[in-house]
């Protein structure tokens, strides 16, 4: 999950991370209210998951609680890459003297966490990477011993920052690390990380991604869950526990497991066809996730053929069946169904849905043969 | 031959008393794999279907002579077990569970091969290992495979396992040892390790890997064909329309930028010499072609 930029700054607030004191708005009212507390002036910025937003417009200066009010209202409600602006972050002015960067992720290749830090921030992270890639000082943590204050300094050496800014950096550093750590985040990122006239640090940008995995053990995190933006087919699929991706096909697809669902999208695109959507409903399905999944991908208006793609290892075939039947039996089927279904228990799979099948369902035993199927299905009803 | 497990290996099961547990416990037995014992904290004593149930993996260890584990227990509770079970001197853990946090599975790769380097890992959020006649621990639908190779499998994939597995089978080729290494960021044993395990193996002449978008173990993998493989290597990469950006249902399924895409991985894999499918179903027509061929 991706936060916004004021729920990265508040984590990091909470780990003890200088960033700059600012107010949460959805309305303009909220936002010259959040401005007259912190004191003027200040940044007006729109709150989306998206890079960019400083270029189309999202990012204003406001010297006085009018200002703030004109910039809120043109901003709230703003289309940015795709994206509605429905909050903005009110911020107090920052002096930059310099700009860093500094992040923390995992390094699959190296089994290891990565810490980048460059003296260069403020700009695009990867075209430095490209450009000048000496620019980045680059650390593996080991995950079993953590960030040592000796390894972080000679990290901080490395990246030649300038004097007056080490030791406030070695602080945020081993901040950032820790709420990296404890906070279960894929990503940490501050950019820019600045160095104000007067010595001091603090993160003026903040990008954090949670481990969805992690959740279990941040009751914090259900927060976070209400500010989501989803469309409304992957907020009804998420509601129902579902991994759920919108395309903009026809075929609407149904697989178990991320593999077999993306090579199934795959399939149906080499045989002419275009997927509506990724949905893996994952191992040991039973009955309940088929008809979740049907529902799902019925509410869709783009889909013209349901093609679904099971091969049992855990998931058992005999489940599979009767989610779809049940499913036939709750919901009126807008689309006609392609089943290709194998592994455990397929048999008995298949003969359940004999019984039912009709010019809405059919079977196909092969999985190329059964995109076929679909794929001319959804080019001609 | 085969790698890793074959008719001598003894699995426990921790978490023998869960219903998945039970369910794959009792199948993998069925099939004939040696399941000796089954480990569930406060449950030693009991039994499941002629299974004993012990509370330690080190007494299951100590009494049966198990030699694998098959941990199957809730993500909250994966990485301790798994940490547990290399304690125990436990030479292969086959860790099903999904759904841990990434941090916990850095954690236990690094203390694993820093502790335990004797011990290998295989997945976590994978579907297991069968040796086809031999061993199945895990969800692998085994009935579909044919036995004795000449064809080694490793996948990041479940489903995509079996797919490969029932192709394969279908057209009549063998299997000799069919590895699923989990599509998690930080998998207990990598495409590089399997692969070089089956180029060891005499009875493995020809290796079918399938890969994912996302990540770069199947480059790492390339190379590795490149430098040291002499067995031919046939490959398939799922996700060529997955959108960038999009998680697509697995943790390690994600793209970023032109980072990962199936595009790269095909591209690297075919440099290295290695036939790429475009689906399934044509890289088992082209194992066939190869296994034609020996």
């Amino acid at each position: 999950m991706d936060l916004f930029e004021y729920q990265g700054k508040q984590l990091f607030a909470s780990y003890g991370i200088p960033a700059s004191p600012g107010a949460v708005a959805l309305t303009a009212a909220q936002a010259t209210e959040g401005a007259d507390r912190i004191g003027y002036p200040v940044v007006v910025k729109a709150q989306v998951l998206v890079g960019g937003r400083g270029k189309a417009g999202g990012i204003q200066l406001a010297n006085d609680a009018h200002e703030v009010e004109a910039h809120a209202r043109r901003i709230l409600g703003m289309r940015i890459k795709g994206h509605t602006v429905g909050t903005v972050w009110i911020e107090k002015v920052s002096d930059i003297a310099e700009e860093f960067y500094a992040s923390f992720t995992l390094d699959r290749a190296a089994k290891a966490h990565l810490g980048m830090l460059s003296r260069q921030g403020g700009v695009d992270i990867e075209d430095v990477a490209a450009t000048e890639p000496d620019a980045i000082a680059r650390i593996h943590v080991d995950p079993v011993d953590g960030l040592t204050e000796s390894d972080c300094r000679e990290w901080i050496d490395a990246a030649g920052l300038p004097e007056e800014a080490r030791a406030g950096t070695l602080d945020l550093l081993l901040k950032l690390y820790r709420a990296y750590t404890d906070g279960d985040c894929d990503l940490v990122e501050i950019n820019p990380l600045v160095l104000t006239p007067d010595g001091r640090v603090h993160a003026l940008d903040a990008k954090v991604t949670l481990d969805d995995n992690a959740a279990f053990r941040h009751p914090e995190w259900d927060a976070y869950e209400s500010t989501q933006v989803l469309d409304h087919r992957e907020a009804e699929a998420k509601a129902k526990g579902l991994q759920y991706v919108g395309l903009e096909g026809t075929v609407g697809i149904i697989a178990n497991g991320a593999g077999l669902a993306m090579s199934t999208c795959d399939v149906v695109n080499q045989v002419g066809g275009k997927p509506a959507n990724f949905l893996d409903i994952g191992g040991g399905a039973n009955a309940e996730v088929m008809a979740n999944a049907l529902e799902v991908i019925n509410n869709d208006d783009g889909v013209r053929s349901i093609f679904i793609n099971i091969f049992g290892g855990i998931t058992r075939g005999e489940e599979v069946a009767n989610g779809i039947v049940a499913a036939l039996g709750r919901v009126e089927l807008r689309a006609p169904i392609v089943v290709r279904l194998d592994g455990t228990n397929a048999e008995e799979g298949r003969g359940i849905l004999r019984d039912h099948e009709s010019d809405m369902l059919r079977s196909s035993p092969a999985m190329l043969d059964a995109a076929r199927v679909a794929v001319e299905l959804a080019a001609t009803s | 031959m085969s790698i890793y497990v074959d008719r001598h290996t003894k699995v426990l099961v921790q978490g023998l008393t869960g219903s998945q547990g039970r369910f794959y416990g009792l199948r993998n037995r069925a099939y004939g794999t040696q399941v000796v014992a089954g480990v569930t904290p406060k449950k030693g004593g009991t039994e499941v279907e002629g299974i004993p149930v012990f509370d330690t993996v080190d007494e299951a260890v100590v009494r049966t002579g198990a030699t694998a584990s098959m941990v199957s227990v809730p993500a909250p509770f994966a990485p301790e077990a798994v940490l547990e079970a290399a304690e125990a001197g436990v030479e292969l853990v086959v860790c099903l569970t999904e759904g841990i946090p990434a941090h916990d599975e850095a954690r236990v790769y690094n203390r694993l091969r820093r502790d335990h380097p004797e011990t290998r890992l295989i997945g976590p959020n994978c579907p297991g290992i069968l040796t086809p006649g031999e061993c199945n621990i895990g969800f692998i639908p085994a009935e579909v495979a044919q036995a004795g190779g000449p064809v080694g499998i490793v996948s990041r994939s479940g489903t995509l396992t079996y797919q490969a597995l029932q192709e394969l089978g279908q057209h009549g080729v063998g299997v000799t040892t069919c590895v699923g290494i989990g599509g998690d960021p930080v998998p207990g044993t990598s495409f590089v390790e399997a692969l070089a395990s089956f180029e060891a193996d005499p009875e493995t002449r020809a290796v079918i890997m399938f890969g994912e978008i996302g990540g770069s173990a199947e480059e790492e993998a390339a190379e590795f064909i490149a430098a040291e493989m002499h067995t031919p290597v046939v490959s398939y990469i799922a996700g060529v329309t997955a959108p960038p950006g999009k998680k697509m249902g697995h943790a390690g399924a994600i793209v970023s930028g032109n980072k990962g895409t199936a595009q790269a991985k095909m591209a690297a894999l075919e440099a290295a010499g290695a036939k790429v499918g475009g689906n399934p179903t044509e890289a088992a027509e082209l194992m066939v072609e190869v296994v034609a061929g020996l």
